[in-house]
């Protein structure tokens, strides 16, 4: 990481730390919403992203995870942070599952699949799927989560959870993006055949960018079912995969300060905008058609180059 | 010397097109071999049969005494294959140095967790690679490049890179899909001198190639393809003067 990008990061951590202190709760929500969306949009990320592989149907995964830490706490009362790992499997098995038999298309072909695979996963919440998702009406009375004997119900306390939850993400999704795992996901991006010919994988990488990005949606879907306490098909439509969507590519696909910035823009500016009612969304729409013509590769670009100089040459002269 | 790669009655249609029909040769180890031919002779689909990127209709491949045929194209670059490609395929938005860290993956071994936790194995692993890939760089004569992005090379230089990126496999034999192709005389001649001194690291060599001056220097014995046939096979000297290959390949002779 970059002196800069650290700075900023701090920045930003002393920022977001003290802003439930000086904003009002209705506020504090649009952060808490902000960041379930940077840590969806960064889990699209590494599907998008790095692996460069179209998914528009990220929602499923989000549902997925959202609906079980739900069942499990209404049903068999399992604490919804404990259920939260529960959910991330489950969406990252069901991931691996559906992207098994279509994970070879390519670009487009993907894109339409996904898009399907979205609205099957909608319609079945709807329909009741197994008795278990309470159909159109979705399931309500999910628990409140609590660390420490400390129960969280207030806004300015899910902030904290969920913002903790962001940055592990950040962090976490930094070190892959500087390993043999995520550089192999870039090769993937780049050229899926000359990847192959210099012995990556293929398959087996993009089977598992798309387990790790659902079940990291799956888990935000969790601590969604748990701030809102009730959950329906409509939360997961496929409008939510295509703002996903649009915070990835508007804040610069790939690039993980990017799509945090995205997610700012895309969720916040709107609720800035409240005022102009409905005009708000014409502005929106605009601003997105401005930026894909002038700035295409997104607000904070991926930068590109991932070593120094300095580390070429410690490599040399390392025994 | 030894056989390295055996390629018995090797068949392959597209549809009504027969590509590659009944074609057989060896490689033998540590030399460097020629696949020539006018295009659309095969010679690229023969590649192609070998590295898994396409399947064979018939025929048997076998590299060191194993049958190459259905093993998927990774695993063959892990068996010691690998491969360059006729239009260049780099990781154009990657920089070289990443680029030919590509190469290193099938001989690391670190997964999610390693890169999530980085115990000091992974560090190390990472080290090694790192100066595995800086050393293959040096090797093609781009060290003074590895930072620059592989779109912004010259054209010379992104298929030196390609090279360079097989090489950090660890192949015992590296294919090379028209390698001088858009070269200058000069970078041929250099490209000369480099798959030479492939050839002096133990690599053997199996390239396609357009240029004949190449060719007849570099190659120590050659398989002449015409319409997916094998019309002629043996040293740059008996190929030269050759009169199938003449007719086929060079040309038909004035009289």
């Amino acid at each position: 990481m970059s002196r800069n990008l650290a700075v900023a990061y701090g920045v930003a951590t002393v920022l977001l730390a003290a802003a439930p202190l000086v904003l009002d709760a209705y506020w504090v929500d649009v952060l808490n919403s902000v960041g379930l969306y940077a840590v969806l949009a960064l889990s699209l990320n590494l599907i998008l992203g790095d692996a460069g592989l179209f998914n528009m149907g990220h929602a499923a995964f989000y549902a997925v995870g959202a609906y079980t830490a739900a069942i499990l706490s209404t049903r068999l009362h399992v604490p919804i942070l404990w259920a939260l790992p529960v959910s991330g499997a489950a969406a990252a098995l069901f991931a691996a599952l559906v992207a098994r038999p279509v994970i070879h298309l390519r670009g487009d072909y993907l894109l339409i699949v996904t898009i399907g695979m979205g609205e099957i996963v909608r319609i079945a919440l709807v329909n009741d799927v197994l008795g278990l998702t309470g159909g159109a009406n979705g399931i309500f009375g999910i628990a409140r989560p609590s660390a420490f004997g400390f129960r969280i119900r207030r806004p300015q306390e899910f902030f904290y959870l969920i913002w903790a939850f962001v940055a592990a993400t950040v962090f976490l999704f930094h070190r892959i993006a500087q390993s043999r795992f995520g550089r192999a996901l870039n090769y993937l991006r780049e050229d899926a055949v000359a990847a192959e010919g210099s012995g990556v994988n293929t398959a087996r990488y993009k089977l598992i960018a798309f387990s790790l990005g659902a079940a990291w949606a799956g888990m935000a879907g969790g601590i969604y079912a748990a701030k809102m306490t009730i959950i329906s098909p409509e939360s997961f439509s496929f409008w939510e995969s295509v703002l996903l969507f649009l915070i990835v590519i508007l804040g610069g696909s790939g690039s993980i300060p990017g799509v945090i910035v995205g997610a700012f823009l895309v969720v916040g500016l709107p609720e800035l905008f409240r005022g102009f009612a409905s005009a708000r969304m014409l502005v929106f729409g605009l601003a997105m058609m401005v930026m894909m013509v002038f700035r295409t590769q997104g607000l904070l670009p991926l930068r590109q180059v991932r070593f120094k100089h300095s580390d070429l040459v410690k490599a040399e002269t390392a025994p | 010397m030894s056989t390295l790669l055996e390629i018995r009655h090797l068949k392959k249609s597209f549809g009504g097109l027969t590509a590659v029909n009944d074609v057989s040769f060896d490689v033998a180890e540590g030399s460097i071999m020629g696949l020539i031919g006018p295009n659309g002779a095969g010679k690229t689909t023969v590649f192609n049969l070998i590295t898994g990127n396409h399947q064979a209709d018939r025929g048997t491949i076998t590299f060191r005494e194993r049958a190459l045929l259905g093993v998927p194209t990774h695993r063959i670059v892990s068996l010691g294959v690998a491969r360059t490609f006729q239009n260049i395929r780099l990781f154009q938005q990657l920089s070289a140095v990443e680029n030919v860290l590509a190469g290193r993956h099938c001989r690391t071994r670190a997964g999610l967790f390693a890169a999530a936790l980085r115990p000091r194995r992974q560090r190390q692993e990472e080290r090694e690679a790192l100066a595995r890939a800086v050393s293959e760089l040096t090797f093609v004569r781009l060290r003074d490049c590895a930072l620059e992005l592989a779109r912004n090379l010259s054209y010379g230089n992104q298929r030196r890179l390609e090279i360079a990126r097989a090489l950090a496999t660890e192949p015992s034999l590296l294919i090379l899909d028209e390698p001088a192709s858009g070269m200058n005389e000069q970078e041929t001649s250099e490209l000369v001198e480099l798959i030479r001194r492939i050839q002096q690291r133990g690599i053997t060599v199996l390239l396609i190639e357009h240029d004949m001056s190449l060719v007849m220097r570099a190659c120590q014995n050659i398989v002449v393809l015409e319409y997916g046939e094998k019309i002629a096979e043996g040293p740059p000297a008996s190929i030269r003067n050759d009169p199938k290959v003449i007719e086929a390949y060079l040309g038909t002779e004035e009289v």
